[in-house]
């Protein structure tokens, strides 16, 4: 509110300033100048209370009227607002011009856009925090088959994150990364798309993996990094991809995948498939270069492309206060010409009704979307970090507890008699015992062969890495004590 | 209670915790590069690697109180720690958290420098360096040149850590120095140890050129030694002989030297005496130490982590037999990264290990 207040004042300010200056003569005795052929002069005389100028040289090129009409018009218009011109602009109908673009009218204000449209962008909900549903709230209805499976798939990520979490703990595999907190983002999200959607995901995306069928053993064998690894062994831990499952690779470096996203929807739109791509990243992403080029191109493009930004609040230990000083994240697609939607990350329902929505939209009109999903961060960043450091407990504890996503989807599949707490322990007892076998197959499984050291840099290998391939085997074999027994050579 | 279970099964099958290993050669011994050095005040705290690099902004900071440090998560001291401490101290205005965009970090770095600041950018790992490439390359390094020395940004530093962890994979692990050694206008600077680590950044931040700065970040807290506390610097562009030899010069710069010096150890058993070289400054490099020291023992040996194809040793080789064409008696070897995507469960066999090291000193002798 004060900051829409204080964008008014200063508003009004600029106004009556701009009255009380007189109109600048021009600069150029009224005749055109040819300063964009490089003259001295740098700009055309600017000229208060009009708006600025276009670029001169794509005027020139199209024919269009002189500068000198334009800028001279301007400050007699302006002169002439000053004596009669109501509050908010021309009064005559015809001030208006084709630019390059579209046609835009003229007003005698100086007029700055605020930096903020002063109330935050509100959030749409489906579920009270009692996973009551919001009276009034509307949302996509889903079938007590799809809602279970829904509640399955959360407390599954939700254990998977859990016991590999613990299983880096005791040194069993490098590294881990978890999702808690962001079950509902995760499983809701993929619930509402179909499988021919193609998913482009950050990191914290692995329940819309587990959505589509990956299974916990083939989790188990990319973080064991084993010879039934699809990367064969190759990434870190948590880096997952399924050509069958339309789940692109994740890949490590910050946002590089919204770009990718646009250039897989346009090839969708080409197609004419009834599918879209989707691409999920956080609010940390948003600041990289990438996110920008992927947003103003997928508007150029008309790129069937859902971006899902998971807004938890932190990049590892930077908060978003430090990350952007915009109303979050949603507010930048109407910068670019991009529908959007700013909705509860833990509220499951919402998340559902907001891709689905979002889904047709895209495809049926040949558009991106931007849905950012409120959320946080329960975990640490992974497990290199411990964010006890940079935030306080009972902020995190708050979340986790009070805030938690499945805990509230729960509350609401239980109200419509769905769940049962005996039907919780049976589950939960029965992932947890997949899970410790998954564990304990992917551990025994030797690691992909050396011979895959070399494959995949080309589609052929190459003479050079043949040569390297051929010494190092002798290599290994005068010194076998310098390499893993568990890597077939 | 999963924990337990877990463990129970682990227990169970006799799993050994092996992760991070570095169960190939050449893996141990951080420390053990250090050695007291002339020009620099002896004695000082046993510190690590990332603590030298901290002592070194505490300094710049200190001493300049135009110097500003930056980055992602560098407020409240860094992914590596190398920046703890130093917001508490010199405030928020002058060392902070930037978004996340190494883009931004550098363009904005360069600004700041422009403007007669010493600008100390940190990205995170070297392997996200390459957004920043083109404000790097296009601009930081061409800076002065193009404007015929009216504009320079001089000020700028970027540290980076770079190499091998033991369980980085593919994106925590490069090496890129070698893409910045093919751009005049910058220098490129990779100290061995947490002396070095100090002095060289100090020199850097305080080198009116724009100074790509890489950091052994496995070596931050495994490389142990005296460090002066007080405010010294290296010379850049100067190689130092670290060990003195007659049958054959190695050379290397940053984390490998701790191989190689292993690798000379074990020469010497076998009766061959190996000369080794620190690099230190990779560009502009001090041709002259390796010649004459070339012009010596009659053979190199150049190795470093990154992919062999197009690395920094191909330069090295190629000027030193320039120079030396006379007085080599052997082809240079080179023993570097193999020319994959540095591999998670590969690594022990992608590295260039003390063995494989030994296997080419002994070839080159006995060319
Ligand atoms: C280009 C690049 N720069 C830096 C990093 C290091 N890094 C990894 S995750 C991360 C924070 C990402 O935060 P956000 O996008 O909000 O995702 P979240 O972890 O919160 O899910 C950073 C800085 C990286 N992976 N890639
Ligand atoms: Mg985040």
């Amino acid at each position: 509110m004060a900051a829409l207040w204080l964008a008014r004042a200063s508003s009004q300010l600029a106004r009556r300033a701009a009255r009380r200056l007189p109109p600048l003569p021009s600069r150029h005795g009224g005749e055109p100048s040819p300063w964009f052929l490089g003259s001295s002069v740098a700009a055309p005389p600017p000229v208060l209370g009009s708006p600025p100028l276009p670029p001169l040289e794509r005027i020139a090129r199209r024919g269009f009227c002189s500068v000198r009409r334009f800028a001279g018009e301007s400050s007699a218009a302006a002169a002439a607002a000053d004596e009669e011109e109501p509050e908010n602009g021309f009064a005559g109908g015809d001030q208006a011009i084709d630019f390059p673009g579209g046609k835009v009218s003229f007003v005698a204000e100086m007029n700055f856009l605020p930096e903020s449209h002063g109330e935050r962008i509100s959030c749409y909900r489906v579920l009270d925090d009692d996973g009551r549903t919001i009276s009034g709230s509307r949302f996509q209805e889903v079938s007590k088959e799809v809602a279970l499976k829904m509640y399955i798939e959360m407390v599954t990520l939700q254990i998977m994150d859990n016991i590999f979490y613990e299983a880096q703990r005791q040194g069993r595999i490098s590294f881990y990364l978890t999702s808690n907190g962001e079950e509902a983002i995760n499983i809701a999200s993929a619930a509402a798309l179909s499988i021919d959607d193609i998913v482009l995901p950050q990191y914290r995306e692995p329940g819309v993996l587990l959505w589509r069928g990956f299974t916990l053993q083939e989790f188990a064998n990319q973080c064991f990094g084993n010879s039934m690894d699809y990367g064969k062994g190759r990434q870190m831990p948590i880096h997952y991809g399924s050509n069958r499952l339309n789940y692109f690779t994740v890949s490590s470096p910050i946002a590089t995948q919204l770009p990718h996203a646009v250039g897989a929807a346009y090839s969708l739109k080409m197609d004419k498939k009834d599918a879209c791509a989707i691409t999920y990243f956080g609010d940390g992403g948003t600041s990289e270069g990438d996110f920008h080029a992927a947003l103003n191109f997928a508007a150029v493009m008309d790129a069937p492309v859902v971006f899902f930004c998971r807004n938890n609040g932190w990049a590892i230990s930077t908060p978003t206060t430090e990350q952007f000083r915009s109303d979050g994240v949603v507010i930048r697609g109407q910068a670019y010409g991009i529908r959007g939607i700013r909705v509860d990350g833990n509220d499951a329902l919402a998340v559902y009704s907001a891709v689905h929505a979002a889904r047709e939209m895209a495809i049926a009109e040949g558009r991106p979307i931007l849905i950012e999903a409120l959320t946080y961060r329960v975990g640490h960043h992974s497990t290199s970090d411990d964010s006890t450091k940079y935030r306080p407990v009972d902020e995190i504890e708050h979340w986790r507890t009070a805030r938690d996503p499945i805990s509230r989807y729960r509350k609401w599949v239980q109200g419509n008699d769905w769940w049962s707490d005996a039907e919780e322990s049976e589950l939960r007892r029965r992932v947890r015992k997949e899970l410790l076998q998954a564990i304990q197959v992917a551990e025994r499984m030797p690691k992909p062969p050396f011979a895959e050291l070399f494959t995949d840099v080309y589609d052929q290998i190459p003479s050079n890495l043949r040569e390297q391939e051929r010494l190092l085997r002798e290599t290994i074999m005068k010194h076998p004590a310098d390499y893993p027994t568990d890597v077939p050579v | 209670m999963a924990a337990r279970a877990l463990r129970e099964a682990g227990r169970r099958r006799g799993w050994a915790a092996e992760v991070g290993r570095r169960c190939f050669s050449g893996g141990s011994a951080g420390a053990a590069v250090a050695e007291p050095k002339e020009g620099v005040a002896e004695g000082g705290k046993a510190v690590n690697l990332f603590t030298a690099v901290n002592q070194a902004l505490h300094i710049a900071l200190d001493t300049d109180p135009r110097a500003y440090v930056f980055g992602e998560d560098v407020g409240f001291g860094g992914v590596f720690r190398c920046t703890t401490g130093l917001a508490d101290r010199f405030g928020k205005s002058r060392v902070f958290n930037t978004p996340l965009c190494e883009q931004g970090i550098a363009g904005f770095a360069i600004g700041l420098a422009a403007m007669g600041n010493r600008a100390i950018a940190e990205i995170q790992f070297a392997d996200y360096i390459f957004p920043a490439f083109d404000q790097i390359v296009n601009e930081a390094a061409k800076f002065r040149y193009r404007s015929g020395n009216e504009f320079n940004c001089g000020g700028l530093t970027i540290r980076t850590p770079y190499g091998a962890v033991g369980h980085g994979g593919h994106y925590h692990s490069q090496s890129p120095e070698a893409f910045f050694c093919h751009v005049p206008g910058l220098k490129v600077v990779i100290p061995r140890s947490p002396r070095e680590a100090k002095g060289l950044l100090l020199a850097s931040i305080r080198d009116p050129n724009p100074v790509v700065f890489f950091e052994p970040k496995w070596l931050y807290r495994l490389a142990v030694e005296e460090v002066p506390e007080e405010d010294y610097m290296l010379p850049l562009s100067q190689a130092e002989v670290i060990r003195k030899g007659s049958d054959i010069t190695l050379i290397g710069w940053g984390a490998q030297l701790a191989v190689l010096k292993e690798a000379c150890e074990d020469a010497a058993k076998d009766g061959v005496s190996c000369e080794l070289i620190d690099l230190k400054t990779l560009i502009p490099w001090d041709k002259e130490t390796v010649e004459a020291s070339v012009k010596k023992t009659g053979k190199l040996l150049v190795s470093h982590e990154a992919p062999i194809t197009g690395g920094f040793g191909a330069e090295i080789a190629a000027s030193i037999a320039e120079r030396c064409f006379q007085r080599l008696e052997a082809p240079v070897a080179r023993v570097c990264g193999v020319d994959t995507p540095f591999p998670l469960v590969y690594e022990p066999f992608y590295m260039p290990t003390k063995n494989k090291v030994l296997d080419a000193i002994k070839a080159t002798v006995n060319y």
